[in-house]
């Protein structure tokens, strides 16, 4: 672990929570705070959950009584952010893993150099015989072999740590109810919304705006038209029996490319809108992980929409390298960076739909 | 840098609620408006960052109230917690001008959620903003902003010149340098007295020095003390002040709402002695919180000490500070620094007088005790069950009574008759509508009206 890590972060977050739950004006701006008043003390697992529930919407840190100056410094959004990140570390296997790869970004830009490496490499020396399209540059069988272990085994690794964490937060039984509505919400990133549907205050101060969530959305709905595009690409391989490449008017390329464009304006705008927030209000320390992320996700969009554009140039080797390396690298670090967010945040929200609704105290 | 030289046409005083309504209505009629604040920015919005509802007036259901509150019940409602201390005209132009209000504050960016947990009586009446008094203090200072309204932080007002039945500048310190503000129009907001101890414990006696403040330290009353040494008419009882009972251990200043405890209808509540002094069981908690702050304030040291067992410790909200634990009532009270043996026989004897029946926490449960000089009229269970908690009690003021009397245009009078560029609003002129106890959210009601109004006056004034 690092050493600017705070010494417990859980015991600073269970100190913050406690004097939240004595106040509670902030009920209505998301998830968090209705939650906590199920409970006058907290327990280890209790803080997880709460912390992974959080958007870092930052609404409740500008409109709170107790910040610094005061005495009781409350900084709800930076402490839920520390022990949500290092639920995300402890939880993972290997732990060093993601200890580095959260943290670090120059060990993404690394990783990224030794893969493209790999790839130009793999593109000079295994050049098949046959193909078209980029198969002439690197055949299908070897793009399987190495990409079906890279997809599945960091699922396996997300799957165990999942497990863990519905252990630790004392997870009930899933209904699909709870899957619904807990979907439902990520759909609609309803926590971003600050409760007035004028969104967060995430790089405005105290003023709200809505750009975070659109820029975020952007990311994840063009992230999952891509991935649809490629397994749509693989339906067709294996069932239609029909290889890349693909023409403009195929399932890949009517996915993939709105796709593209959409994570690549989502990652420019999420990369803008961290460079303006205050690090102060998140977990600082893995600020450079967070961004070397969003800067991966832009570089596979790019590659993607680049090598898309050179179709029948000299220039889809050198590019092919470039999208391979950066996928690859996107795959390999779902469980270790930034990525793993998603996984928790749908399981902290399904968990959440399948507790009892809160309900009011007893003044 | 802003450029004090210049004359504005409003000079508003004070930066919470009242201020700001009161600038953003003359910004919008045209006035160039200057605010002057006299908190760091971080500490802007005095005593209005720890509010969190509107009383408000609606004659049918108005987002997010439901139901209606018509005039007449909330000059009743106003009428039971004054004991008819309040002047009557004023009271209702504020209950009258509170329906307009609402649909005003959201246009200006004040955001409202439904009734938060634990005050659901209050669905009805009140108007919760959503994320409290600071989130509104926020919108206003950036709906003020957009108007270009200009904002000065460290600004602390020394002296108001009156000048025969004018005011014609301020003298301020600003960071701690001295300046002269000008201005054709001046509306006071500053609040009132109750961060002052001195002159609280002139007021009340030496025991207003063991008072916790609840609010803002930058309530000292400069203004108010400074504008009654110019014969400026009064309101308002200068003894007074509003004292609920919180957590003996909050901060001096500034601990707000979560340094209340909701534990005394559960409790048996004694003093350093070990004795009972009160009803503890009178009402429910809404009804009577308001009456333990005096009550502690009377007992020696001013102090008090709310036991529980394990029975009753999930009946009411948490508290900020977890309370002092014990398996024993004779470690609980060598814990709180009470004699073992004098806590033990009042426990005994409070324990002998209870009498079987049916508890119900949210109800008069009518389960009372029997035989004591000082009953428990509901909840009188035995204190029976470790493990014992208790918390110590503290006289935490909110606000004091003493003020600026106005009129219907929010104009501060002399002897000699209206001062005729001078207007006041919000705490500093609360005590003309509320001459007794309190009324929940309605101090957030009389800073709106009459900011407002005494925004829409001295931009006409100016005009």
């Amino acid at each position: 672990m690092s050493l600017d890590t705070p010494l417990d972060a859980t015991a600073e977050a269970r100190r913050q929570i406690e004097i939240c739950n004595a106040c509670r004006y902030c009920e209505g701006f998301c998830a968090v705070f209705p939650a906590m008043t199920r409970q006058k003390s907290f327990a280890d697992g209790d803080l997880t959950q709460l912390a992974n529930l959080c958007h870092n919407c930052r609404g409740c840190y500008y409109s709170c009584q107790y910040t610094e100056p005061h005495e009781f410094a409350l900084n709800i959004p930076a402490a839920l952010a520390e022990v949500r990140v290092q639920s995300w570390e402890r939880l993972s296997r290997p732990r060093a893993l993601a200890q580095v790869f959260q943290t670090q970004g120059v060990a993404i830009a690394g990783l990224a150099v030794v893969a493209m490496a790999w790839f130009i490499w793999a593109l000079a020396w295994l050049k098949p015989a046959g193909g078209a399209g980029f198969y002439a540059h690197l055949s299908h069988n070897l793009l399987v072999a190495v990409f079906m272990p890279v997809f599945l085994l960091p699922l396996v690794v997300i799957a165990a740590s999942l497990r863990a964490y519905w252990r630790e937060i004392g997870g009930g039984r899933v209904r699909l109810a709870h899957l619904l509505t807990a979907l439902g919400q990520a759909a609609r990133m309803t926590n971003l919304s600050g409760g007035h549907g004028e969104g967060c205050n995430f790089e405005n101060g105290d003023r709200y705006t809505d750009r975070r969530r659109v820029f975020h959305q952007l990311m994840m709905y063009g992230f999952l038209l891509c991935f649809a595009a490629t397994a749509s690409g693989t339906l067709m391989h294996y069932l239609l029996d029909w290889p890349a490449p693909y023409g403009v008017l195929t399932p890949p390329k009517l996915l993939g490319l709105p796709g593209g464009v959409m994570m690549v304006i989502g990652a420019a705008g999420l990369a803008a809108l961290k460079l303006r927030a205050d690090p102060a209000l998140g977990a600082a320390r893995v600020w450079g992980g967070e961004m070397a992320f969003i800067l991966l996700l832009a570089a596979v969009a790019l590659t993607g929409l680049a090598l898309f554009a050179a179709t029948g140039t000299g220039l889809v080797g050198a590019l092919l390298a470039l999208h391979l390396a950066s996928v690859m690298v996107l795959f390999l670090l779902m469980p270790y960076s930034k990525m793993v967010h998603g996984f928790f945040r749908l399981a902290a929200l399904v968990a959440e739909a399948g507790k009892p609704r809160p309900v009011s105290g007893g003044e | 840098m802003t450029d004090l030289s210049a004359t504005y046409d409003l000079a508003v005083v004070g930066g919470g609620n009242a201020a700001l309504c009161a600038a953003i209505t003359a910004a919008e009629a045209g006035a160039r408006v200057l605010i002057l604040e006299g908190a760091p920015k971080t500490y802007r919005g005095g005593n209005s960052r720890h509010t969190r509802n509107f009383r408000c007036m609606h004659r049918a259901p108005m987002d997010p109230l439901i139901g209606s509150y018509g005039e007449d019940e909330y000059i009743h409602d106003l009428m039971l917690v004054t004991k008819g201390k309040t002047d009557e005209s004023l009271a209702r132009l504020a209950i009258r001008s509170s329906e307009e209000c609402l649909p005003w504050m959201k246009a200006h960016g004040v955001r409202f959620q439904p009734s938060l947990s634990g005050t659901l009586s209050l669905g009805r009446t009140n108007a919760f903003f959503l994320g409290g008094g600071k989130a509104l203090v926020n919108a206003y200072y950036n709906t003020a902003q957009d108007l270009g309204v200009t904002v000065l932080y460290d600004a602390q007002v020394r002296h108001v010149h009156r000048d025969g039945d004018r005011i014609s500048h301020l003298e301020v310190d600003i960071a701690d340098q001295p300046v002269t503000v000008n201005a054709r129009a001046f509306v006071l907001a500053s609040g009132g007295f109750q961060a002052d101890l001195d002159w609280l414990a002139r007021a009340w006696g030496p025991a207003a020095r063991n008072f916790l403040i609840r609010g803002t330290p930058y309530n000292r009353g400069v203004v108010l003390r400074d504008m009654l040494d110019q014969g400026a008419d009064s309101v308002g009882d200068p003894t007074q002040c509003h004292a609920v009972a919180i957590d003996g251990r909050a901060p001096q200043y500034d601990g707000g709402i979560v340094t209340r405890l909701d534990c005394v209808p559960f409790s048996i509540v004694v003093n350093k002695h070990c004795q009972r002094f009160h009803d503890e069981g009178e009402d429910v908690w809404p009804k009577r919180y308001a009456i333990w702050g005096r009550l502690v304030a009377a007992q020696p040291d001013q102090v008090g000490y709310a036991l529980i067992d394990a029975k009753s410790i999930d009946l009411f909200m948490p508290s900020v500070f977890p309370p002092v634990k014990s398996d024993t009532l004779e470690g609980l009270a060598e814990q709180m620094g009470l004699d073992q043996q004098a806590l033990r026989d009042t426990v005994d004897a409070f324990n002998a007088a209870c009498r079987p029946g049916r508890f119900h926490p949210t109800e008069l449960d009518g389960l009372a005790t029997e035989g004591l000089p000082t009953p428990k009229t509901n909840w009188g269970r035995p204190l029976d069950t470790p493990p014992f908690y208790g918390y110590q009690l503290r006289p935490g003021v909110t606000f004091t009574y003493l003020g600026l009397r106005v009129d219907s245009h929010a104009q501060v009078h002399t002897a000699e008759g209206p001062i005729r560029n001078l207007w006041a609003a919000g705490e500093i002129m609360a005590g003309s509508i509320l001459g007794q106890g309190y009324l929940a959210g309605f101090g957030m009601t009389i800073g709106t009206v009459f900011g407002r109004i005494a925004g829409k006056e001295a931009a006409a004034h100016v005009a």
